[in-house]
């Protein structure tokens, strides 16, 4: 892990990514945030992980597969979904039936 | 309300309860008596974003009118309870804006699993209560529509992210409350305010309409005034749903049946880590008094380790924000919330809707999390991080195989002032520092009322139990609280 922390540039690259535009205002105060942030997650190094697997779920770390943990998938049946016009109504721009954004091909 | 025995801040579920269905007051006129106290008192804590007044009120009328016709079928264990709910809880066609402003508008046309399960027992829900936006922040300071005060002391900080939902508790503006917990927010912002507040088991509560932030340690539970108000509420809440695949199967004990199970014999566990310096010693001497009530009724104290400790923050904060920038990307201007209305192209859309809507909190989490899991740094930080994950849950793991329950602090510090820690974010994450760790875990953990400091500020002390194991742990705080009055 690099403890080197992040540039202006770095921190505008992960907006981009993220989809968010940073104003020039907000740009140096994150890049501060995130060293500061970043410092205190390098103490994860201290320890020595080679041997122990990662965990992304807590039925994981209690050695059970999901169905043992006693979570299970529902039943694969057909039932009715949400009313479309209940949906649509909560768009920014819709014509009814489909969601309507601005273009997305430049010419 | 006719009757002047129920005070509004201090009524019990249990209590509320008993008054509707033995006609003491009705359904209707305990709603009405909670909503002339809100519009009163509310306006200096900030606790409701939107009140549901029309549903509540039909709601109460249904309670009432099996009431009438002694339907004692039709009367849940919360018949005609008013409980206020966390804004990142969807209602059906009420304002959920997980107090952003990027949901601004927003009316879910579904209902949270735990609010339809609420009332099913007959639950009279008043209204969204404030929270952190997107449920981030310890001190509920990030909410787009203004920050809670804390009622018992109003120019301090009601914690966070539930800080709405533990406020209307204490404040008398609602019996009970639903809040959510991902590192603490439901733990830290009831040891703040002086109210119960549980964090059930992952798995133990469906996360079906719970507005993500990271999925795999939100978890739903209750505020309430008593223990066994809080455990009412999670038996309700409890087991397993459809619409969630990680809601467990597991049968759901009968908490309140247990409560009065004495707890002799039970083993109690002291994680030295958590008693380290930089905790509060008056908090310190509270937790060790409840220790000495433990004691006193037959508990065996047991001093622990948890070594990993001190790495659950900067675990956590890899963790969660990884999670909430996956999840947080749905948030886009397309189908539902803001849209920005000055962009030509969809790209621009996106951004400018995105950095409109979200407020500087979440930017910031939404960036570190994109930052850990971007090319080149994935090893480093998220997979380390949940390498130490596993390592923080086999240390709860080996602590259970000894104790029944571990008994810590739920904060360094009691409710700290509005505006002190908003300049600095990793001193407001170092708050969590007591509670991120049973997040990781997937540990059911509670905060309990235990006293006061001399400045007359609430402390709360934290029980912790192993996966599942609620109901011991709810007997251990009942315990606590036993000896507080």
């Amino acid at each position: 892990m690099s403890t080197a922390g992040v540039s202006e540039v770095d921190v505008a690259h992960v907006a981009d990514l993220a989809n968010l535009e940073l104003t020039p205002a907000e740009l140096p105060r994150m890049v501060r945030d995130l060293n500061a942030i970043l410092g205190h997650i390098a103490e994860l190094n201290e320890l020595n992980t080679a041997d122990v697997p990662p965990m992304a779920q807590v039925s994981e770390a209690l050695g059970l597969t999901p169905a043992a943990a006693g979570e299970s998938l529902r039943p694969d049946v057909i039932k009715p979904c949400l009313d479309r016009t209940t949906v649509m109504a909560e768009a920014p721009e819709t014509d009814g039936r489909f969601f309507k954004v601005p273009k997305v091909i430049e010419r | 309300m006719s009757d002047a025995a129920l005070n509004l801040e201090t009524i019990t579920l249990t209590a509320a309860r008993s008054a509707v269905v033995d006609g003491t007051t009705s359904a209707a006129a305990l709603a009405s008596a909670h909503y002339e106290r809100i519009a009163a008192v509310d306006p200096k804590i900030n606790s409701y974003l939107a009140l549901t007044r029309e549903r509540a009120l039909a709601q109460a009328e249904r309670v009432d009118s099996a009431v009438k016709v002694g339907d004692a079928k039709k009367l849940g264990p919360l018949a005609g309870v008013p409980i206020g709910i966390k804004d990142v809880l969807t209602m059906r066609g009420v304002p959920t804006t997980a107090g952003s402003k990027i949901l601004q508008g927003y009316h879910p046309p579904y209902d949270a699993t735990c609010v339809a399960r609420l009332e099913a027992a007959g639950a009279v829900l008043l209204g969204k209560l404030n929270c952190d936006e997107f449920a981030m922040g310890s001190s509920n300071e990030n909410s787009a529509y203004g920050p809670v005060h804390n009622p018992r002391a109003l120019d301090r900080v009601p914690g966070g992210s539930s800080g709405g939902s533990a406020a209307a508790v204490a404040a008398g503006l609602c019996v009970a409350s639903l809040g959510t917990d991902t590192g603490g927010s439901i733990r830290q912002p009831a040891a703040f305010c002086g109210v119960v507040g549980i964090l059930p088991t992952y798995g133990r509560v469906s996360r079906y309409g719970l507005i993500a932030f990271a999925s795999s340690l939100d978890r739903v539970g209750p505020f309430a005034r008593s223990v066994a108000d809080a455990a009412t509420m999670l038996e309700v809440l409890a087991g397993p749903d459809t619409m969630d695949a990680t809601s467990s199967q597991q049968p759901v004990p009968g908490y309140t049946s247990d409560l009065a199970k004495p707890v002799a014999g039970l083993r109690i566990g002291i994680p030295e880590e958590y008693f380290g310096e930089g905790l509060n010693p008056e908090i310190r001497a509270a937790i060790e008094k409840s220790l000495d009530a433990l004691k006193a009724q037959g508990c065996t104290l047991h001093k622990i380790s948890l070594p990993h400790t001190r790495y659950a923050v900067p675990v956590y904060y890899v963790i969660a924000t990884a999670e909430a920038s996956a999840n947080l990307s749905r948030f886009d201007g397309v189908r539902f919330g803001y849209r920005s209305p000055e962009s030509s192209t969809l790209s621009a859309m996106y951004r400018k809707s995105r950095d409109e809507g979200f407020g500087p909190e979440v930017k910031r989490r939404i960036l570190l999390g994109t930052y850990v899991l971007s090319a080149g740094y994935y090893d480093a930080y998220y997979r380390k991080a949940q390498q130490v994950r596993t390592l923080l849950t086999r240390d709860f793991l080996s602590a259970f195989a000894d104790v029944d329950a571990i008994v810590c602090p739920v904060t360094p510090t009691p409710a700290f002032k509005l505006g002190e820690k908003t300049d600095d974010p990793l001193q407001m994450y170092l708050e969590d520092i007591y509670s991120v760790a049973a997040s990781l875990a997937g540990i059911c953990g509670m905060s309990v009322p235990c006293g006061n400091t001399a400045a007359g500020l609430p402390i709360g002390v934290q029980v912790l139990g192993p996966h599942f194991g609620e109901a011991t742990m709810l007997r251990v705080g009942a315990a606590i609280e036993a000896v507080q009055k």
